[in-house]
């Protein structure tokens, strides 16, 4: 018999039943997180049947999508996102379940809140009415988004109905370029296998360049993993994870901790275990990547230029394209570099985390912003926020130009009043390029950290590299030109 | 979930095919935080005519409802049966729902049963022969009974068996309790907990 890969070792650790003739098998689950979009009727469903929660002490909430990034201590305006809220915080007074509200420490976007506190470790299960719960796979856990019903599934049983996966490996070998980031990884993953590749599996990320990479890093790459359709995505456990969880609020301790690491150790996909696909992509080939079309699988270098549809072969590719470049006003062949932004937002479950801000602040440290750009920077939780402040980070961000707001989803999706206007063209950290996803009419291009700063001081879409033209300095490491200076 | 053998009321003879889920709840009310409470927008649009067959004083109270063909189609909204159940029917008779539809409702305790298309149309003059007349579903025998006309409908015999049990996904899942309890006394120390807060 073969060797198993990490995601069957998780799974098979939290079968409480095997499922016969085709029924799905039933999966214990670790860690149940909860915001306010989802989870309205989860929580009237178990009312209705006089329901408990079965286990509030593997069950957190936050308020995120609704959440506004300025005068947060204000009620909200929009009154749909102020119900959401104020149904959240009620059901979970009711339930017993811990809740961190707007203006807590610990409130921000759920997929950073749960990493930062510890929650989120190897081998276990992690579930959220998100489809960016693939997020936390970066620890080595089996992560997944759910729906409402199965919201209320698990509030109920603490387990969930789940039928069999498959398994593929996605390799990175090699060294990344300076300047080319985990963003630019995972959106070259997708542009290579597609929105829709990664259906039916669950994908594992392996190689050197994965392992070189921080933990905000590999939560970068495994949050778009549902961008290739993929039910999760996982990173195997490592030191690099073990020394970012150890002493957070709520990692294991003592005794605890020893046999924790000892069956994080045992995780790691058998070297005869075998996969039922398998990709493998060069790091040292790897540019900065940035979307040109309306999903996050129209993406290509940043010093390539607009594809032009007609030389698409398949029809419905070709369509697909030639809609795209219609809704985002792109003529084909223009050079990805020439296209000037409206607004950069930096920020999201995809790159809010520490890592990234100190990187895009490393980039805009001493300049000011285009003329013209409107550049907001979210953190994506209220501890991310302080500390960025007890870094310094607001206020390299605020003398550049670009405003400095309170912990949320924000402009990901603009369900709270963080919207591009109609036409407005934005370079986003985020994770969906969709139309309208950002505002009515709004027009995302997918960026890494990097990009969206050097974006932001050059006004069209730019790497660090670009700016040294300019008589920037940068640091050498995120350009790989040493001593240069005009 | 309530156990279903029987369901006897009012029966409504809606002689509508093609009906799809924006029309049984328009997407308008789908921004609501709540799983009940959707009986108004229950064919809000078509209930705004006075004539229509609901709000004729005959079919007041209704629970059971004689629909045309492919009830059910488009959007997979939960809403649609949750608006039903709400405005009082517990059973749905037509020649052919859509699948999801038809999903949803046997998860959510509406009986859907399925007969041929003359048999609906006998059922039809049946009640429009004495509107607002009541009728009998009969889950265990699989009948529907309409004055001294009494037809066989189709269901499978699994979600007959859930609906005859009272036994939602929940339910079902909370079968294996002991096994889930048995787990949970198995779960390592290291394993997360969110409380107490930490």
């Amino acid at each position: 018999m073969s060797g198993k890969t990490l995601a069957e070792k998780v799974w098979e650790s939290h079968l409480v039943a095997k499922g016969e003739n085709g029924e799905p098998d039933l999966l214990y689950i670790d860690l149940h997180l909860v915001h306010e979009v989802t989870s309205p009727q989860a929580f009237d469903g178990l009312r209705m049947a006089g329901r408990p929660v079965r286990r509030p002490d593997l069950t957190i909430a936050t308020e995120d999508h609704n959440t506004p990034t300025l005068e947060i201590h204000k009620p909200i305006a929009e009154p749909t996102s102020r119900i959401q809220i104020e149904t959240l915080r009620k059901n979970a007074a009711e339930f017993g379940i811990r809740l961190h509200s707007l203006g807590d420490v610990e409130q921000g976007i759920v997929h950073v809140v749960g990493p930062q506190l510890g929650l989120t470790m190897p081998g276990i299960t992690v579930v959220c009415g998100d489809s960016h719960t693939s997020t936390h796979g970066a620890f080595g856990a089996l992560a997944m988004g759910i729906g409402t019903s199965e919201v209320e599934h698990v509030l109920a049983t603490q387990t969930l109905p789940l039928k069999p996966f498959k398994t593929m490996a996605i390799t990175v070998e090699g060294e990344l370029k300076p300047g080319v980031t985990a963003k630019d990884i995972i959106l070259a993953v997708i542009a290579k296998i597609g929105t829709g590749g990664g259906q039916g599996y669950v994908l594992e990320y392996r190689g050197s360049a994965i392992r070189s990479l921080s933990m905000d890093g590999r939560m970068t790459i495994c949050n778009m993993s549902i961008e290739a359709g993929a039910r999760a995505g996982m990173v195997a456990p490592d030191e690099t994870t073990y020394a970012y969880l150890n002493g957070r609020p709520h990692a294991p301790t003592g005794a605890d901790w020893d046999a924790a690491v000892a069956h994080w150790e045992t995780l790691k996909t058998d070297d005869d275990a075998v996969f039922d696909a398998e990709v493998f992509l060069d790091a040292n080939e790897l540019e900065p990547f940035v979307t040109w079309g309306t999903n996050p699988g129209q993406g290509v270098s940043l010093s390539q230029t607009v594809p032009d549809p007609t030389t698409i072969i398949d029809a419905n590719e070709r369509a697909a394209a030639e809609r795209a470049l219609e809704y985002m006003d792109l003529p084909a062949g223009t050079p990805m570099k020439e296209i000037a932004v409206d607004a950069v937002f930096m920020g999201s479950c995809t790159n809010s985390r520490l890592d990234d801000l100190r990187a895009f602040a490393s980039i805009i440290k001493g300049q000011k912003k285009a003329d013209g750009v409107r550049v907001m920077v979210v953190p994506g939780s209220a501890r991310v926020r302080l500390e960025a402040e007890a870094e310094g980070l607001h206020q390299i961000i605020e003398e550049f130009g670009a405003e400095w707001r309170f912990a949320g989803c924000s402009m990901c999706l603009g369900m709270n009043p963080d919207q591009l206007a109609p036409g407005e063209r934005c370079a986003s950290t985020s994770n969906r390029n969709f139309e309208g996803r950002q505002g009515k009419g709004g027009r995302t291009h997918l960026v890494s950290p990097l990009v969206a700063a050097a974006t932001a001081i050059r006004g069209t879409l730019s790497s660090p590299a670009d700016l040294i033209a300019m008589g920037i300095e940068v640091d050498p490491a995120y350009t790989g030109i040493e001593g240069v200076s005009a | 979930m309530e156990k279903i053998t029987q369901v006897t009321g009012v029966a409504v003879p809606f002689r509508r095919s093609n009906v799809d889920t924006d029309q049984i709840i328009p997407a308008v009310y789908l921004k609501r935080v709540t799983k009940t409470g959707y009986d108004d927008g229950l064919f809000s649009s078509w209930r705004q005519d006075p004539d229509f067959i609901l709000n004729q004083p005959a079919y007041q109270n209704p629970r059971i409802l004689i629909a045309g063909s492919d009830f059910g189609t488009g959007s997979s909204r939960e809403h649609a049966v949750w608006a039903l159940r709400d405005f009082g029917f517990r059973a749905v008779i037509s020649p052919k729902f859509a699948d999801i539809f038809r999903g949803n409702a046997g998860k959510q305790g509406l009986l859907t049963g399925v007969v041929d298309e003359e048999t609906v149309e006998r059922l039809w003059q049946a009640l429009e022969a004495e509107p607002g007349m009541e009728a009998t579903v009969d889950l265990v025998a699989r009948t529907v009974t309409v004055g001294n006309v009494t037809v066989e409908f189709e269901i499978d015999d699994y979600t007959r068996w859930r609906l005859l049990e009272g036994l939602d996904d929940i339910g079902l899942t909370l079968r294996d309790e002991q096994a889930i309890t048995d787990f949970e006394g198995r779960r390592e120390a290291w394993r997360p907990t969110t409380l107490p807060a930490r």
